[in-house]
């Protein structure tokens, strides 16, 4: 098991190595100027250049890769351009309101969407199996922006129980776990919440119900288990498989979602990449980009261990 | 083999005019009118091709089948008690304390994230109310009692990392722990080696005798059937065609498909030999023909063979078969001694 462990995390070095340079092609490869954004149009041409060396522009990509990749490694991702502040501190505030966001919406579309997977597939071609199905679809296929517009129109400007924007009182971006900043929470975590729900409960409901009908279920009947010993089996048949859907769904979450933190403007991840994106920040996109990248990586790691270690069968190997 | 047991013992299980029939379009009817009583400490062999209907009737006897799609009829009693009427926490009792089934392929009917120790001593926790620890003690004793060599590692083996002889010794412990007084074996050597198969047999008749409980042996393997049992009920397409003492079928058949196998098979009757030596294939569960099942495969067939009912001829020793020409070759006999 540790050397497995030791093995897993070896590999992912390389993985690494080729998502960073991904990153940095990525951004490199499209057009425009870098610069654009901060300069005046009229700017001269020496100005310009002047910039570029101050950026680090003007060199050849692999040294700007390779001085790139090295104050990366240190925590070191540059300065944004369109603000001046440092892209390791912007990224790690938002990574801290984009986890707070997608931790919420992970409890609640993993805990609703795990129980009605169960309940269908555990009562299949119930009317509650309908229910649970039906609900998991239009969680899948509805469009969570448009959910979160909907949500927004109901409860922030019909109700007004809710407020509709932000992430604080008065536009602050310094979370606190009290009822002034978690109302804030409640739409966007709900709206995005949705998506693994449904996914969760769909693949739970297959996992469940393929289980039921295999042969050792019958063997648990035969000797005697009463249903809730019987569900404890199937519990931790289904677990691994269930995991590492969660975790894969978390990852998504985790990665921010461009389009609900812009409905919302909740400050995360995703409402930076698309600022970056807009405003053509290069830094601060290539920044974003990596450390997104590496938590999925990271995650992948996290996943594949824990349903290692929970399936005796991937063991030993 | 353990002797006949006398005719005044109360049969451990009663079995009357048993039949399932699975919903469907058309419904299937797996199993027709079967009787049978087994003795306590007995050993009945069933013998029948594949999907005659053996694995659903031994299912039965545990209630194992799909409640919602399965319809039940006549009645099954064992130890006193009627199976079909029993409902939630005494039909849990009754599997696996009362009866327990050892499956064909250990390899499907073992839980593949418990080890096997959990598994068997989860049984035990569940009947007897023992302590975890006492219940790992007992685990242990059933391995040895099924004689896995090293038994103590292997308590924390799961079930794939055991050999298929080993698994199945496993699966027969699993079967035994709360003593069953009936032991329903549904081909539990079919999906080994033929070398592991004999071992296997040979263990299942040792503990059969040590441990003296009833045992519902079913197989479409005659060499094993006789090896095992002490009494046999050939099947066909869902109903028990013939039954008797072993010695008495085999040397004297008197249901032509009981002939037709035994002609086939019984020549240096070796494990290992299947039922396939009958011309023809056995008529659809969903579409079964009136009167006789067989007479479509039948070279003795003729008119009265597709009416019914089908007359019963009966020996002694609680022997039948139920055959038209059986039945009438026994009253003319009879009549000529007469005369
Ligand atoms: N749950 C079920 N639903 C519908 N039909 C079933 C079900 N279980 C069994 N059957 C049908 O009942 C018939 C008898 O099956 P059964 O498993 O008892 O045969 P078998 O004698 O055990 O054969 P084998 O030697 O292949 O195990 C088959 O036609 C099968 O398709
Ligand atoms: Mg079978």
């Amino acid at each position: 098991m540790i050397s497995f462990i030791l093995r897993r995390i070896l590999y992912t070095v390389p993985i690494m190595l080729g998502v960073s340079l991904v990153c940095f092609a990525l951004v490199h490869i499209s057009p425009g100027d870098p610069l654009v954004s901060i300069l005046p149009p009229d700017a001269s041409v020496e100005l310009q250049q002047q910039m570029m060396a101050i950026y680090g522009f003007d060199r050849s990509y692999p040294e700007q890769f390779l001085r790139w990749l090295g104050r990366a490694v240190q925590g070191d991702l540059g300065n944004s351009i369109a603000t001046g502040r440092p892209v390791a501190s912007e990224v790690f505030n938002a990574v801290g309101n984009t986890l707070i966001l997608a931790v919420t919406a992970t409890i609640i579309g993993f805990t609703l969407g795990g129980l009605f997977g169960f309940v269908a597939g555990y009562f299949r071609d119930s009317w509650i199996d309908k229910l649970a199905t039906a609900i998991s679809v239009i969680g899948v296929s509805v469009p969570h922006y448009w959910l979160g517009m909907v949500m927004v129109i109901i409860f922030s400007v019909e109700l007004r129980w809710l407020p509709a924007t932000g992430a604080g009182p008065g536009g602050s971006s310094q979370w606190i776990w009290d009822w002034e900043h978690m109302q804030y929470l409640i739409l966007p975590a709900i709206t995005m919440s949705v998506i693994p729900m449904g996914i969760v409960a769909r693949t739970v409901r297959a996992l469940v119900a393929d289980i039921l009908q295999q042969e050792f279920v019958s063997g648990l009947r035969a000797k005697g288990l009463l249903d809730r010993g019987v569900l404890a089996h199937v519990i931790k048949n289904a677990a691994p498989t269930a995991l590492a859907v969660m975790g894969l769904q978390l990852g998504y979450l985790l990665g921010g979602s461009i389009l609900i933190e812009t409905v919302f403007s909740w400050p995360g991840t995703g409402f930076l990449l698309g600022q970056a994106i807009f405003q053509r920040d290069l830094p601060l996109l290539q920044g974003t980009i990596l450390v997104l990248a590496m938590f999925f990586v990271i995650l992948n790691l996290l996943v594949d261990v824990a349903q290692t270690s929970l399936d005796p069968r991937l063991q030993r190997g | 083999m353990t002797p006949l047991p006398s005719q005044s013992d109360t049969p451990l299980v009663r079995v009357h005019d048993l039949s399932v029939r699975f919903a469907g379009t058309p419904p299937v009817h797996a199993v027709n009118n079967v009787s049978f009583d087994l003795a306590p400490g007995e050993v009945l062999g069933i013998l029948g091709e594949s999907g005659s209907g053996k694995s659903v009737t031994l299912k039965t006897l545990l209630r194992l089948l799909p409640e919602r799609k399965t319809r039940i009829t006549g009645t099954i009693e064992v130890d006193g008690q009627d199976v079909l009427s029993l409902q939630g926490r005494a039909l849990a009792d009754h599997r696996g304390g009362v009866a327990s089934m050892i499956f064909q392929d250990p390899s499907l009917a073992l839980d593949p994230v418990y080890t096997i120790g959990q598994q068997i001593a989860e049984t035990v926790i569940r009947h007897e109310g023992a302590s975890k620890t006492d219940a790992m003690a007992r685990a242990l004793e059933m391995l040895e009692l099924v004689r896995i060599p090293s038994a103590r590692r292997r308590l924390d083996n799961y079930p794939h990392e055991m050999s298929g002889g080993m698994r199945q010794r496993a699966m027969i412990a699993l079967a035994l722990a709360c003593r069953p007084k009936l032991l329903l074996a549904d081909e539990p050597t079919t999906a080994l080696d033929a070398t592991v198969q004999i071992q296997i047999l040979l263990l299942l008749r040792d503990l059969q005798q040590e441990l003296g409980m009833g045992v519902i042996f079913v197989t479409h393997d005659i060499g094993v059937a006789v090896e095992v049992s002490d009494r046999l009920a050939v099947m066909y397409a869902g109903s028990f065609v013939e039954t008797g003492s072993v010695r008495d079928v085999i040397r004297d058949a008197r249901h032509p498909y009981s002939k037709g196998l035994l002609a086939a098979n019984l020549v240096g009757a070796v494990p290992g030999t299947r039922l396939d030596a009958v011309p023809g294939a056995p008529p659809a569960l969903s579409a079964l023909p009136e009167g006789c099942s067989f007479a479509p495969r039948c070279a003795h067939a003729e008119a009265a063979c597709s009416a019914s009912p089908i007359p019963v001829w009966t020996g002694g020793d609680g022997r039948w078969a139920r055959c038209v020409q059986a039945s009438r070759a026994e009253a003319m006999a009879g009549a000529g001694g007469r005369s």
